[in-house]
């Protein structure tokens, strides 16, 4: 008691000035800490944000198919009723397709107006006959998908002609050529005033047609830029231009061994145009030449193109045109991995867990494989794959490409995250559970199988749908055992060779073709549909079931 | 155990066979057990150890029959301990070990021949903080008859369970929502409930750790009357820290102290005249 009387003989004040500032600097670190989790926060919903709306302007365009309505006659001549998958459906397509452009006739082009409607148009008619035999004589209309270039044509995400010169090519004409002074227009044709040396050793008079001219060009060229060089600026001047010297020294042979000052030479079209105060286009190679755009144009009159929602992407498996190219086989493919890498782990992270948790004793050995399944969950994904190769292809000589394989890797995969929740969630039910059961004797079986299980079973599952949800994403361990193979059809069952979703996403990205841009953009926007469908789940299931205790 | 002779481990082996099917419902126990006072449930030179350090020396205590025994001392004395020790629960406490002998009805318990799970039917545990499972009423009292077979029927379960809820003194507050979830009771309908469902499976003693100390004066009130009527026909262990209770409830009183069983008697004398001089300055208020 005496020494507290003796403490309080200095007392705290706390009124004073350095308390008051002591509070006011405790409020602000409050208040900056919030400041930083705000930041925090807005800087990921940022980021999210422009992730997936990056996602949804490039892959908007792949939801949506450009398809022309036609009508077939199906002569019967050309279809044998008994024989029907043998017919030439591609003459039946070429000659419907080609009737709706009269004048074109020359076999070349005739050829080249095939190039708008997609290459499957053929199998799509042949398998609609096949499905209807009856119809045989008979005009059909379908409404047909086109292909690639066009389809990007009419969705406008490709232009119909782009510019000849870049804006680069563009400054450089006006600031090295146009803005000293060395462009005039004589006729209506744009001319570069350059120096030339007609040297001898380049041109003999004897025989001035044969001389070197488009050499002494390049000289002249280089002569205008005497101390720098400037890439890209010989493509101003083409071959008329070492014409137009050539015809200077036929006239002129007296010229040979002399330097000729200001000659006009023409430069090329496209900066002819420029210097007209025009924008040189040619048309976009993507799509050919000026007759499709021109065939295109008359297809748009003709009012049988539209661009309706693209079944094609969900219904048809993979192919190698990017409008028929869809992604039910990768969604098949996933959907069994994961049957299997579910069926494999979760009763098995289970057990595992349930035993570690419940019944192992406490000594080294467990350590070791508590802190081996603890690294098993940070071990590189793409060490699965390697050891799925190397295990169950080359040891057990399972098939290759096929789900049973991809899911027992996912599994491996997943097993870790599936332990380590299940362990979490046996951890948090409470003592008072357990010590209840077992005291009016509940075996220890009886208690985890009847009281601690069931009230763990919630966050059970949302740990094991958080890391299916993983292995969902999950690509690399299955590009080593071959689940990115190029497969046109759905796998009917988990060892036929199949390809998953981000695997699908991973080869369609390699695609050069402006429809696999969209399409890998749009898969990839399914895929993350489908992991907020699974995190929906998780969050449904837990809260379903959550017990108050 | 190591004082055990051949001769009770033979008769602890014969008692266990014949007691394995536990068929004798709560009401008609009254012809199977001894006199009132012959100790049900006997202690002899118990000691308790967690890893090195021990909790609890050479505890020599008899708790009878149809009487409330009351474990009294201060915090970390050892009596929880000791009151684990008569269900085997220290079993489940990692690195915990038991030497002595305990005996019920005269078969030790730490035989061999007996099965943990089963004397943990026999004797009863109800816990100091209510903890019903997270299920109906109905399923929380089914569960101890129905995973040991008790009930041979639904509406021998049934009869069960109402029995038991009405020995508990429960049954006319939940009749109506039998099935309705047991976590929504109020703390002392669930530490009855819980009493409820420690009855269902038919035990002989009841082991009580500080039932009351998480409820209100009014409940506790509730569930010390019922103590005094199930002492009619149960041995009851009582761990307490209010010596108001001891003295109210129980019929013998032992006094734990830093793990020494200090005294112990009938709890008139002990609250009146004790004979150890801690005992008195327990009692009277001095330190705990």
């Amino acid at each position: 008691m005496t020494d507290i009387t003796a403490a309080s003989d200095k007392l705290h004040n706390w009124a004073s000035k350095e308390n008051t500032n002591r509070v006011r600097a405790r409020y602000a670190a409050d208040r900056r800490l919030q400041i930083y989790g705000i930041a925090a926060i807005s800087f990921a919903i940022l980021v999210l944000a422009i992730l997936v709306g990056s996602l949804i302007a490039s892959g908007a365009s792949a939801f949506f198919q450009s398809k022309a309505t036609l009508t077939f006659f199906l002569d019967p001549n050309a279809i044998d009723k008994n024989d029907i998958s043998n017919a030439n459906f591609r003459k039946i397509v070429n000659d419907t397709f080609s009737k709706l452009f009269p004048d074109v006739t020359a076999p070349k082009q005739k050829s080249d107006l095939q190039k708008i409607l997609s290459t499957e148009v053929r199998f799509t008619l042949r398998d609609y006959v096949v499905a209807n035999p009856d119809k045989i004589g008979q005009s059909v209309t379908l409404t047909v998908p086109l292909s690639d270039p066009f389809d990007q044509l009419y969705k406008g995400v490709v232009p119909p002609r782009l510019n000849a010169l870049s804006d680069q090519e563009k400054a450089r004409f006006e600031n090295r050529l146009k803005n000293r002074g060395l462009i005039d227009v004589v006729d209506g044709r744009s001319f570069a005033k350059i120096n030339v040396y007609i040297d001898p050793a380049k041109v003999v008079p004897e025989d001035i047609a044969a001389g070197g001219f488009q050499a002494i060009l390049l000289e002249g060229i280089d002569a205008l830029f005497p101390n720098q060089r400037v890439a890209g600026i010989y493509a101003i001047f083409d071959d008329a231009a070492a014409e137009a010297i050539k015809q200077h020294v036929m006239a002129n042979p007296g010229v040979i061994g002399q330097t000729v000052e200001n000659l006009l030479v023409p430069v090329s079209p496209f900066y002819d145009t420029l210097n007209k105060g025009q924008n040189p286009q040619i048309p976009n190679p993507r799509i050919g030449g000026e007759n499709e755009i021109k065939w295109f144009e008359q297809l748009k009159g003709l009012n049988v193109l539209s661009s309706p929602f693209s079944t094609e992407l969900f219904l048809n498996s993979n192919s190698r045109f990017p409008e028929q190219a869809g992604l039910s086989g990768a969604i098949v493919g996933s959907f069994y991995a994961l049957m299997v890498c579910f069926l494999i782990s979760f009763p098995t992270g289970i057990a595992a867990a349930v035993y570690l948790e419940e019944f192992a004793p406490k000594n080294r050995w467990t350590d070791l494989i508590e802190v081996n399944i603890n690294n098993l969950a940070a071990v590189p994904s793409i060490v699965f794959g390697l050891l799925g190769l190397a295990v169950f292809l080359n040891l057990f000589g399972l098939p290759r490409s096929a789900p049973l394989v991809g899911g027992m890797v996912l599994s491996l995969l997943t097993l870790p995250t599936i332990i380590i929740a299940t362990r979490a969630a046996l951890k948090s039910v409470p003592p008072s559970i357990r010590q209840a059961a077992l005291g009016i004797g509940a075996s220890k079986h009886q208690v985890v199988m009847h009281h601690v299980l069931p009230l763990a079973m919630p966050g059970i599952l949302t740990g094991t749908i958080i890391g299916m949800a993983h292995a969902l994403g999950e690509t690399a361990p299955l590009l080593l055992i071959g689940m990115n193979a190029f497969i046109t059809s759905a796998p009917g069952d988990i060892l036929e060779a199949a390809t998953a979703l981000p695997a699908q996403i991973y080869s369609w990205s390699d695609s050069p073709e402006r429809g696999f841009v969209a399409r890998t953009s749009a898969a990839i926007l399914i895929l993350l549909g489908f992991l907020v469908f699974m995190n929906g789940i998780a969050i449904f299931l837990r809260q379903k079931f959550e017990r108050k205790w | 155990m190591q004082i055990q002779t051949q001769s009770q481990l033979a008769e602890a082996t014969a008692k266990s066979a014949d007691m394995t099917p536990v068929q004798t419902t709560v009401g008609d126990k009254s012809g199977a057990s001894s006199t009132d006072h012959a100790a049900m449930m006997r202690a002899r030179q118990v000691s308790v150890f967690y890893g090195a350090k021990q909790a609890l020396f050479d505890v020599n205590l008899d708790m009878p029959a149809r009487a409330v025994t009351a474990l009294i001392g201060p915090s970390g004395c050892g009596k929880s301990t000791f009151l684990r020790c008569l269900n085997r629960m220290n079993d489940t406490i990692e690195g915990a070990r038991v030497t002595g002998n305990i005996t019920i009805e005269g078969a030790d318990i730490y035989s061999p021949a007996v099965d943990p799970v089963q004397l943990r039917a026999r004797v009863g545990m109800v816990f100091q903080k209510p903890n019903p499972f997270p299920k109906t009423i109905f399923e929380n009292v089914a569960y101890g008859p129905r995973i040991h077979g008790i009930a041979r029927s639904k509406t021998d379960l049934e009869e069960i369970v109402v029995n038991s809820l009405q020995k508990a003194g429960l049954f006319k507050e939940v009749k109506d929502r039998l099935h309705e979830a047991g976590t929504g009771l109020s703390g002392g309908q669930q530490q009855r409930l819980c009493i409820a469902r420690a009855i269902a499976v038919s035990p002989e003693v009841i082991l009580m750790d500080e039932p009351c100390s998480a409820l209100d004066p009014i409940a506790t009130a509730k569930i010390e009357e019922l103590m005094d009527e199930l002492r009619q026909n149960y041995c009851i262990v009582i761990v307490t820290h209010s010596m108001q209770q001891a003295a109210r409830v129980s019929q013998r009183t032992a006094f734990f102290h830093l793990g020494i069983l200090v005294e112990e008697g009938e709890t008139s004398v002990i609250f009146t005249n004790p004979k150890d001089s801690r005992t008195q300055d327990y009692i009277t208020g001095r330190f705990g």
